[in-house]
Parts: structure tokens; C-alpha cells; sequence
């Protein structure tokens, strides 16, 4: 079974195919050009250097977030046209799963960040354990400072991994029990994000089609947020 | 010859929609799925709120126009699509759905500017109606007042300088909590109003064709204030009603003034304030002096709509302006911009 991969969840994109337990290809960017300059040329040129047809793909893996709202649904639209077409099943994978499988096998615990501003960070929390990529603690968003705190506290070693680890490392370096992976590990890659999906799909967990998947934002719009604060405050007042 | 299929998405602003044309002007499904209602809480369309419905709608509203039409994906000749002007969050979402659909489907990619799929819509209703003409370009958005060369070929004539006249509506709308979208509210309250109650000033900007609708707005507001101030009551039919007066009165004359000074016999309106009834009327009107046709779509094809898209991408198809996979969106396009 062929799987495309498709990640626009941070600045890098990246797409990549696989098959059953074989990397065929793999295109990541990480630089400033626009996911909608960058991600159907990339899907374009990776499929023809690999002399691979899009018809020949059996599923999609995607990249559900969190992470840019506007690069989540650039990915997300591509993903379910593709799916629509040739009616191919589409695999969710968030962005912390996919930093963490970068990490694959390691013993130590590992906890992926991703820069949601503010100073706060997107993050959740995983282990391997034989060979499976489990996960302790689920996906939120919290500062940046709350989460050091927490992890240096703790009695366990850590892999902190993601892009926001360099926007952090001052006050990272510091902690004795938290380590950082290679520059290569800390960007969200197509092939993680296959790996994770593959395994998905053969458990069907999170196995979706065109009309069924939809990005997880984990935040609201800053407009739904103030239209409720500003509808409690009615409602105290009354 | 062999019929021409265009798939047309549009999602610029609060409107998915996605449509099924046969030879550029037969529209065999046009399905419009409008925001309006989970904008109305905010008072007006917030660009993340819109482009998350556009992504969990996208799918269902394309395969919808392709059910309706009774057409398959492998029919299709060429898609079609808005890339600006635009919320860009929302251009994204149709734009990058209709990239991948062409490119699964391995068939071109037309990029349409929006507005210029407004001035379409006339295409699809008027069967006869070819270029050149003037036309008048008025919505939320845009107030444009264009010279259309021939089909894809445009010269801005003149443009508002401030507010756009859809914009207007809502402003005014909104200073007297008639609530949103303004355009149609007023429209409908004028109705019961009297349009010389209040004199409203008109901006005719030294004859020159281009328009400005901030003066007219200060000179509403310095009105209700005035009232409020004095504790008088106001007769919003009234101020409804007079306000639309001075805005179709404008913009009626330079349009006119366009077609006769450039020796044209027709005017198209296009955009949403097109569905306006006081405009209709008066343009309709004072244009018969000058035995100038004026033209307009149907209500329907002045919201925003895919078919009116997909009118405007096939004349740039069969011209064979085609995109490629790098098409950006561009939330700034003017009409004579590619
Ligand atoms: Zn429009």
C-alpha cells in the first residue's frame, strides 16, 4: 500500500511516499516561501522524479495540527481533493505525534513543542514502549515557562523536540534533565508522519475520508473568544 | 465540437460555493453554501471563522455541484477558480482544493479574479450579451466603474476613493443597529420610507468617474447624532431611504455619464449592491433618456457563486490563460490584473 504524505503544520512543508515498510521519497522546505507556492510543485516533482502517478497512491496521511491555521487548511484541502477524486481514505496524524516519531525508539520520554506565540507552545507527551509510540499525556497549549517548570521537576530524562526548541534554547539549556535532538529531527517530516499512519491504519484509528477529517486547531478564533468573554460579562452583569 | 465542462470554486469570503457549467454559459448546478448566519453574532464576516467552515465544507459542496449536474469527475475539461481579491485564509481553501483537484485529475487550472467573475454573472443570464459595454462593478468589496474591451479585457474607468458602496450600507446599517449584512436591510426598509426627507449629500468629484462614499457616511451619522443630541426621534424608514437615494443617484450618473461619453449602449451591474432595488430602478430609469440597456443577473448570480467563476475561467481558458501548481492567492488583485 502506497501512502502520501502531507505536512504544512509549521513553516517546513513536506511530503512523502511510502510503501508498506520502504521510504520511496520524501521533499521537505523549510524556508519562508508561502505552503501554497511550495506544496503542489513539491507533490508535482517528488512524484515524477520517483516516476509515481498520483492514481498509483492507495491513502493520504495528513498532518491535522495543531499549528498555523492557514498552513493546517492549505494541507488539509490538498489532502481531501486528492482523497475526493479517487475516493482513497484519508489518515490524521497531529503535529506532536509526528515530532515524536522522529524520535523513534529512544528511551527516554519525549515531549514535542511547537510555537503557538504568546509564549505559549503547543505540546503533548509520549513514550516508547516496545517499539510502539504511546502517548501520556494528549495535545494543549500551554507557556512556554510552565512546561520548563514542570519538566525540570520531574525525575525523568527528556527529549524535548520541535522547531520552538531554538526560539526556547536559553532558558532550555539550563535544565539538566532535558535534551535536544539534531536540527533534521526538529522539523515535522513527511516519513514520520507515514510511519505514525501507517501503523494508524492498520489498527483503524483515525482513519477518515474527504468529508469526515477537519483540522484540529486546539485554539479558538480570537473573534469566538471575545464575543464569549464579552457575553459572560453580560451575563454578570444581569 | 466537443462541449467544454468547467468545475468553478469560489470561497473569497463567506460563501462556499461550487459549480457545474457547460460551454462557459450554461450554469447545470450552482451550489452556494452562505455563512451568513454564524457571521451575523460578530456584525460583519471574520476572516478565521469563514475559512474554517470553507475547509469543512469544501468537499460537500463540490460533490453536491457535480450530483446536480449530473456529471462525473472525468467529464470535466478544466477548473476553475477565485485567486483575489479576497480574505486570503479564505481564497486558500478553494484555491489549494481546486490545485490538487486539477492536478489528481490531470486537467488545467484556471485562476479568475473575482470581480471579473462578477461582471460574468451578466454572461450567464443576458445569452446575447458580448463586449464591449460598461460596466459597474458594486458590493461589499469593490466600486468599480470599468470599460469591458472584450471578454477578459478590462480598463478601470474609476473607482471609489474611500468606502466601498456595499460598505456603506453596512456602516450605515450599523450606526442604527439594523443589523447585518446593511445592503438588503435598507434596501428593504427604504421601501417604506420617503427619499427626499433628508438631504444627503451627493459626491460628484469634479465629474470625473471616480466615487467616495466617506462624506455621505459622516453626513448619516452627524444626522443621528444631531437627533440623539436633541432627543428628537428618528425615522429610520426616512434616513433608509434618503441615504440610498444619494448612494444609487451617484453612482446611476457615472455610469450613465461612462456609457454616453465612451459611445456605449449598454451597462452591466454586477456585485451584490446589483441586487439593490432602488439601483435597479433608478439607473433603469434615468438610462432610458439616453436609450442606454441596462443589464443585471438575477439575484442569485449577483451573491458570490461559482458559475459566475466558472463563466469568467472558461473565456480564460478557451483564451488559453491557464495557471500552474505555483498559483498563490492574491487578496489585493485588481480587475485588470492577472
Ligand atoms: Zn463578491
Amino acid at each position: 500500500m502506497k501512502i502520501l504524505g502531507i505536512d504544512t503544520s509549521s513553516m517546513a512543508a513536506s511530503v512523502s511516499v511510502i510503501e508498506d515498510d520502504k521510504l520511496i521519497c520524501e521533499y521537505t522546505v523549510n524556508t519562508k516561501k508561502t505552503h501554497s507556492q511550495k506544496l503542489m510543485p513539491m507533490i508535482e516533482n517528488m512524484l515524477k522524479m520517483s516516476d509515481l502517478k498520483i492514481n498509483e497512491i492507495n491513502a493520504i496521511a495528513i498532518c491535522v495540527g495543531p499549528g498555523s491555521f492557514t498552513g493546517l487548511r492549505i494541507g488539509m484541502a490538498t489532502a481531501k481533493a486528492i482523497a475526493h477524486v479517487n475516493n482513497l481514505p484519508i489518515i490524521g496524524v497531529n503535529s506532536m505525534e509526528i515530532l515524536a516519531a522522529n524520535m523513534d525508539l529512544c528511551d527516554k520520554k519525549i515531549c514535542s513543542i511547537l510555537d503557538a506565540q504568546r509564549n505559549q507552545v503547543y505540546t503533548a507527551k509520549y513514550k516508547f514502549e516496545e517499539g510502539k509510540l504511546i502517548e501520556i499525556e494528549s495535545v494543549d497549549v500551554i507557556e512556554i515557562e510552565n512546561l520548563l517548570k514542570e519538566l525540570s521537576s520531574n525525575d525523568d530524562e527528556w527529549i524535548l523536540v520541535g522547531e520552538a526548541v531554538y526560539k526556547y534554547k536559553d532558558m532550555i539549556k539550563e535544565i539538566q534533565n532535558i535534551s535536544i535532538p539534531a536540527p533534521s529531527n526538529n522539523v515535522t517530516k513527511a516519513s514520520s508522519l507515514c510511519s505514525v499512519a501507517i501503523n494508524k491504519y492498520n489498527e483503524n484509528k483515525d482513519v477518515h475520508d474527504c468529508y469526515t477529517i477537519n483540522p484540529m486547531y486546539i485554539r479558538k478564533s480570537q473573534a469566538e473568544v471575545q464575543y464569549e468573554e464579552k457575553m459572560k460579562r453580560l451575563n454578570n452583569d444581569r | 465540437m466537443k462541449d467544454i465542462i468547467t468545475l468553478a470554486i469560489e470561497s473569497s469570503c463567506d460563501e462556499t460555493s461550487a459549480a457545474i457549467l457547460k460551454n462557459g454559459r450554461e450554469v447545470l448546478s450552482n451550489i452556494i453554501s452562505t455563512q451568513i448566519e454564524l457571521h451575523k453574532k460578530f456584525g460583519g464576516v471574520v476572516p478565521e471563522v469563514a475559512s474554517r467552515k470553507h475547509i469543512e465544507n469544501i468537499d460537500i459542496v463540490v460533490q453536491e455541484a457535480l450530483e446536480e449536474a449530473n456529471v462525473g469527475f472525468n467529464d470535466i475539461d478544466h477548473i476553475a477558480v477565485t485567486y483575489g481579491p479576497g480574505l486570503v485564509g479564505a481564497l486558500l481553501v478553494g484555491l489549494s482544493h481546486a490545485k490538487a483537484l486539477a492536478y489528481t485529475l490531470d486537467i488545467p487550472l484556471v485562476g479568475v479574479n473575482h470581480i471579473e467573475g462578477h461582471v460574468s454573472a451578466n454572461y450567464i443570464e443576458h445569452k446575447e450579451l458580448k463586449p464591449p459595454f460598461i460596466t459597474l462593478i458594486v458590493s461589499g468589496g469593490h466600486t468599480h466603474l470599468v470599460e469591458v474591451k472584450d471578454y477578459g479585457e478590462y480598463e478601470i474607468l474609476g473607482k471609489t476613493r474611500d468606502d466601498a458602496s456595499g460598505e456603506a450600507f453596512d456602516k450605515i446599517a450599523r450606526a442604527m443597529n439594523l443589523g447585518y449584512p446593511g445592503g438588503p436591510i435598507i434596501d428593504k426598509l427604504a421601501k417604506q420610507g420617503n427619499k427626499h426627507a433628508i438631504e444627503f449629500p451627493r459626491a460628484y468629484l469634479d465629474d470625473g468617474y471616480d466615487f467616495s462614499f466617506s462624506g455621505l457616511k459622516s453626513s448619516v451619522l452627524n444626522y443621528l447624532n444631531a437627533k440623539k443630541m436633541k432627543k428628537e426621534d428618528i425615522v429610520v424608514e426616512d434616513v433608509a431611504a434618503s441615504f440610498q437615494e444619494s448612494v444609487v443617484e451617484v453612482l446611476s450618473t457615472k455610469a450613465i455619464k461612462a456609457a454616453s461619453e465612451k459611445g456605449y449602449k449598454t451597462i452591466a451591474l454586477a456585485g451584490g449592491v446589483a441586487s439593490n432595488s432602488a439601483l435597479r430602478e433608478k439607473i433603469t430609469q434615468m438610462a432610458k433618456e439616453y436609450e442606454i440597456d441596462i443589464k443585471y443577473p438575477p439575484l442569485v448570480l449577483c451573491t458570490d457563486n461559482a458559475a459566475m467563476i466558472g463563466c469568467a475561467g472558461y473565456y480564460n481558458f478557451i483564451k488559453g490563460k491557464v495557471s500552474d501548481m505555483s498559483l498563490n492567492a492574491v487578496p489585493n488583485l485588481k480587475i485588470n490584473e492577472r
